[in-house]
């Protein structure tokens, strides 16, 4: 018990002293999981608008194909990307593996199906109820996707959010690819998993505060969003 | 009438519409049934009827927005297509307004068809809408009424010459409906041919020109504004004027 409260004590000097090696880790995490999420979004919200706006034969199994790699297990991604970026992989000659850059890869195919799916739902509502008005006026369809996603935006938002949360929370992925090398591609859930199982609980709990305190960020930024949105009346 | 579009020399008009043998079909219901119609290139055209007589598919039809289960229609002797559909607007009974300020709105369909004069034109059309001072408002926290005079405004912005309205004032107090029948005089009487639908017989009487009358999918009798008042010549106008309730 006297060595859980040593814990705790120590873990919050690290916080409130913002230990060097703490923010680093944290602001890797951060770096990784931002950049895996912009790239999901730019990649999952124009598509699930075409899923949402366009017909096209084989919409159907797409849209199937999306919803069950929604729920692929971070570490089958790992493997994935593993087996792509290592040297004699296909993508080998980038030299990824065991950086950030093959993190991010990761982590961008783990959100990608992600906000592609619940964008596509976002969407999809969007242009149904959109759809008479835009073709009454004529409205080319470039300017249609362009106007569904920035009337959906908050919707969007809130999407992009969930995506950051799952990235930001998976362990499984990062820790294959990445490595967990100290300095280089160490962030906050491979290196709980490291200094737990050493015995390192400080840092381990520090970093699980942080991790708490960007799981409760998220969701009130989504409940600040959503009431602003609903204050505007753009639900 | 077909005098008229000959003499002023508008044998192609895209304003002119022309029907023949209309049908249409929901869910294997008649819904139309066999309508031939034919109106001037110029004026205000009322389509009236009591509730599931067609109007609202039939309007949907003459703007393109549904494909007839049979029978043409043409404008100025054409079938419609995409510059005819630029060329004209609609407002629905429920509006659709964007998730963006008033002034955003009217800039979204401004910029469908012009380049130069967006803000002369925003300015114009705020004050026709009377909601210059509501121009940053979301538009969606507008009154019903506002939101209505918002969607004509938006409309107007694509300068249409055919411009079709839905029971644009079926849930308007009388100063909204005023302010719209208003809007809706000027513009016919600066050429935009206007195809109107209500079941409001005093606002038939205020507007309109001519008056296009349904009962269950068919035409029931076309006539004057005038003539269709104060004689309608068919059994059922005859009752729908009276208030007689007629099924
Ligand atoms: N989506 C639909 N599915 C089934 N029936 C419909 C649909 N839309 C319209 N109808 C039917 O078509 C008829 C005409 O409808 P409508 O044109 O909306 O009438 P109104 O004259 O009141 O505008 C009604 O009997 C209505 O029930
Ligand atoms: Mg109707």
């Amino acid at each position: 018990m006297q060595d859980f409260a040593d814990a705790f004590r120590l873990a919050f000097a690290l916080l409130v002293q913002l230990d060097p090696n703490l923010v680093e880790i944290v602001a890797l995490s951060l770096q990784v999981t931002l950049s895996a999420v912009a790239l999901a979004c730019a990649i999952g919200f124009p598509a699930g608008a075409a899923l949402a706006a366009a017909k096209f034969p084989g919409r159907g199994a797409v849209i199937v194909i999306l919803n069950t790699m929604m729920s692929l297990p971070p570490v089958v991604i790992g493997l994935l990307v593993y087996m792509l970026v290592s040297n004699a992989g296909p993508l080998g000659f980038m030299q990824l593996l065991y950086t950030p850059g093959a993190m991010i890869m990761a982590q961008t195919i783990l959100v990608t199906p992600l906000v592609a799916a619940l964008g596509r739902q976002v969407l999809a509502d969007f242009h149904d109820e959109y759809d008479e008005t835009f073709r009454s006026m004529a409205v080319p369809w470039r300017k249609q996707v362009a106007a569904l996603l920035w009337d959906a935006r908050y919707s969007l938002l809130t999407v992009a959010l969930a995506g950051f949360g799952r990235a930001v929370a998976e362990v499984g992925a990062v820790i294959i690819v990445g490595g967990n090398i100290a300095h280089v591609t160490r962030v906050m859930t491979t290196a709980i998993a490291l200094e737990t199982s050493r015995g390192d609980l400080a840092l381990a709990l520090a970093l699980g505060i942080v991790l708490l305190v960007v799981a409760v960020t998220i969701n009130a930024a989504v409940m600040v969003l959503r009431a602003s949105a609903q204050r505007l009346a753009y639900v | 009438m077909t005098s008229e579009t000959r003499s002023s020399g508008c044998g192609s008009d895209i304003r002119q519409l022309t029907v023949r043998g209309l049908c249409h079909d929901i869910a294997g219901k008649r819904v139309l049934e066999n309508i031939d119609l034919s109106l001037q290139s110029q004026g205000v055209t009322a389509i009236m009827g009591a509730n599931g007589a067609g109007k609202s598919i039939l309007i949907r039809i003459l703007h393109g927005l549904l494909r007839p289960s049979g029978g043409t229609v043409s404008w100025g002797g054409r079938a419609m297509t995409r510059d005819m559909l630029r060329s004209q607007a609609f407002v629905p009974q429920s509006p659709v307004l964007l998730r963006r300020s008033v002034a955003a709105n009217l800039k979204f369909a401004l910029t469908l068809r012009r380049r130069r004069d967006i803000s002369t034109r925003l300015d114009a059309l705020l004050a026709l809408a009377d909601l210059a001072d509501k121009a940053d408002q979301p538009a969606r926290t507008l009154s019903g009424g506002e939101q209505q005079r918002l969607a004509l405004a938006r409309a107007l912005a694509t300068d249409p010459k055919v411009l079709f309205l839905d029971e644009v004032t079926a849930s308007l107090d009388p100063a909204n409906t005023l302010a719209i029948e208003t809007v809706i005089r000027r513009v016919s009487d600066d050429g935009t041919r206007v195809l109107l639908v209500s079941h409001d017989l005093g606002q038939g009487k205020r507007v309109a020109d001519d008056v296009v009358f349904l009962h269950r999918g068919r035409l029931a009798e076309h006539s004057p504004a005038k003539t269709f008042f104060s004689q309608p010549v068919s059994a059922e106008a005859r009752g729908y004027c009276e208030g007689r309730i007629v099924l």
